[in-house]
């Protein structure tokens, strides 16, 4: 692939500006949040080039955003951010992406990793059996038609109801686990029939479930809030999305904007920018159809801690109670919101695209929950496996500069192909359990698709929204076992 | 001749198939897309199904197609491992498909595919044959 040989001009600490100038049709400028060590490798494809083909969207405000985990998507590059105006703007399925609400939920535990580490292994295969993993699996649930329509509109509330965890889990949960305005009749039946045998299921891909351990504690106030107080506990990640169904509603309606495209007399450069106005009947219906498919996804989370946590109560013969594996956060880091910002000096109704970035809201904003008020909204972003993972929280630079969005995880830099080339599952497996980390996958390829090497270093991610004061780091985590779908 | 390409692309995978004519790159766009999937030579035929799809131009059709496959692979569970396309125009396909129902146990699965993008899509033609780029979101 081709270098991006693009201007990039540094117009403050980590940030890098791709003037409107670059490209004839660009409403506004783009940037890019990075280090200048980042820059070589971000340099190397078009994600670059991604971020100045989403400043034509029509309504776009501020900058097209990029985060320091920025690699080349289809469309937005993964860690794009873009903001449109919800009177005059257009919504973008792209600016999601076909995981819709692929996000991550983390749990933390009164065990120490000494208590664990000798039954990990039997929790991990605990995990195997009761999560449904890998391609073409299929959930424990039979939902039915009527029951399908709830947890389209209800989400996470749906599982809870259903006996799937509890009602507190609900409480620290982006939107509280259910995004309003969600309309079944939106969603196509074939996207209905594609979710109905997946609910409660992990998938595959870059989908995992990560019994971590906490390694370092950068601020001891706010970690405690999270009810995470010492280096060595143990806490739970998963990572998953909306499955076939939300796959299914970006595929149609990519398709039905690009129609629509036509009537609103809208061009873009890129086919995956389909879009219409969030006003127009089409971007409604897509507005509607994607909240059904984030809350599919939410329900499918909160399924999957529910069997999660019956396999810690099992394997360690301990009340749930006793256990803890509490929720600390659930975010979605797949998603489009309407949300307001102060732009020029204005209050402005914007829909806020992020593919591949987290809301990252702060200290005293309504829609952090009350636990989290003095601190801010939890932050969750995963590393690769072989490495480690952090707990942010939001600031009020979010707020100011970047439409309350910081990055979602590492990025890649190796396509899965190269990464699997002349590597051996068993031999990343090997290479890992060396440095205590014990991992299994579900699919052929799995791990060494994942391995480290793909990713870029999360810890410089995140480094670089720290200072760039868009979140602060709370604390990181190390894994000790891992199941990849 | 070789059936397909597996091209490099960060986050995702994409492939390049060939074929002597059109309909040829069709058929052997889908049987990449399954072959990243699952490993088609413990894939047995055993069921037969009948795909037609519709789409505004080629490329479109190219997505459509492979996104109807996806499909099926999803809510009947049908591994495909071999394709004849019966009629191709710009904006219609009529395909058979053959394969059998998803076993975990003995096809060696691989990463799903989430969807067949219109990223980099491109049907071309040069002397010698067909072909057809299309980016997955894995």
């Amino acid at each position: 692939m081709a270098r991006w040989e693009g201007p990039l001009n540094k117009i403050g600490e980590y940030r890098w500006e791709i003037p409107k100038s670059y490209k004839q049709g660009m409403r506004v400028p783009g940037l890019i949040y990075a280090s200048e060590e980042m820059l070589g490798s971000i340099r190397e494809e078009q994600a670059a080039d991604q971020v100045a083909n989403v400043a034509f969207l029509p309504g776009i405000v501020g900058r097209s955003l990029a985060m320091p985990d920025i690699h080349w998507g289809y469309g937005f590059p993964i860690g794009g951010v873009a903001a449109t105006r919800v009177d005059d703007g257009v919504v973008s399925p792209g600016g999601v992406g076909y995981d819709i609400n692929c996000g991550v939920r983390l749990l933390r535990t009164n065990l120490h990793e000494s208590e664990v580490r000798p039954r990990l292994e039997k929790l991990l295969s605990e995990l195997f059996i009761n999560v449904p993993s890998g391609l073409g699996s299929t959930g424990k649930i039979r939902v039915g038609k009527r029951e399908m329509e709830e947890i389209l509109t209800q989400g996470a509330r749906w599982a809870v109801k259903r006996g799937f965890g509890a009602k507190e889990d609900l409480e620290v949960s982006e939107e509280e686990g259910c995004l309003k305005g969600a309309d079944p009749d939106k969603v196509s039946t074939r996207a209905k029939e594609r979710g109905t045998p997946q609910s409660g299921t992990l998938g595959s891909g870059n989908h995992f479930i990560e019994v971590e351990v906490v390694r370092e504690i950068y601020e001891p106030a706010a970690a405690g809030v999270m009810g995470i107080d010492e280096v060595g506990q143990v806490l739970l990640l998963i990572h998953t999305g909306s499955r076939g169904l939300g796959h299914q509603v970006c595929d149609d309606y990519v398709r039905t904007l690009r129609d629509a495209m036509r009537r609103y007399d809208i061009e873009v450069p890129d086919r995956e920018l389909a879009c219409a106005p969030v006003q127009s009947p089409e971007g409604r219906d897509y507005m509607a159809a994607m909240a059904c498919a984030a809350n599919y996804a939410w329900a499918n989370r909160q399924c999957i801690a529910h069997w999660a946590r019956e396999c810690f109560v099992r394997v360690f013969g301990k009340s749930l109670r006793d256990i803890g594996l509490e929720m600390v956060y659930d975010v979605a880091h797949n998603i489009a919101k309407v949300e307001s910002y102060e732009v020029e000096g204005r209050k402005l109704k914007l829909c806020v695209h992020r593919k591949g970035a987290t809301r990252a809201f702060p200290v005293g904003h309504p829609d952090v929950p009350s636990k989290y008020k003095q601190i801010g909204q939890p932050v969750l972003i995963p590393g690769d496996m072989g490495r480690y993972s952090f707990v942010a929280v939001g600031t009020e630079g979010a707020i100011r500069e970047s439409f309350g969005s910081v990055c979602h995880g590492a990025g890649r830099t190796k396509s899965r192909h190269a990464a699997r080339k002349g590597v051996r599952d068993a031999d990343v497996a090997m290479e890992l359990a060396s440095r205590g980390i014990l991992a299994k996958a579900a699919s052929r390829g799995g791990l060494a698709e994942e391995a480290s090497e793909a990713y870029k270093d999360v810890a410089e991610v995140v480094e670089v929204c720290h200072r760039a004061g868009l979140c602060r780091k709370v604390l990181k985590t190390y894994p000790m076992g891992v199941i990849k779908g | 001749m070789k059936r397909f390409d597996v091209i490099e692309h960060t986050a995702d995978t994409g492939i390049v198939a060939y074929g002597a004519d059109l309909k040829e790159a069709f058929a052997n766009a889908a049987y990449a897309m399954f072959s990243l999937m699952a490993d088609l030579e413990c894939v047995e035929e055993k069921v037969c199904r009948q795909i037609e799809v519709e789409a505004d131009d080629r490329e479109s059709l190219v997505v459509s197609w492979l996104n109807e496959l996806l499909y099926l692979l999803d809510v009947e569970r049908i591994v495909f491992r071999r394709f004849n396309v019966v009629e191709l125009s710009d904006t219609s396909l009529k395909a058979e498909g053959w394969g059998e129902r998803l076993d975990a146990t003995r096809h060696n699965l691989k990463s799903g595919i989430k969807a067949a993008t219109y990223h980099m899509l491109r049907v071309a033609k040069d002397s010698r044959q067909h072909s057809i780029r299309v980016i997955f979101d894995v």
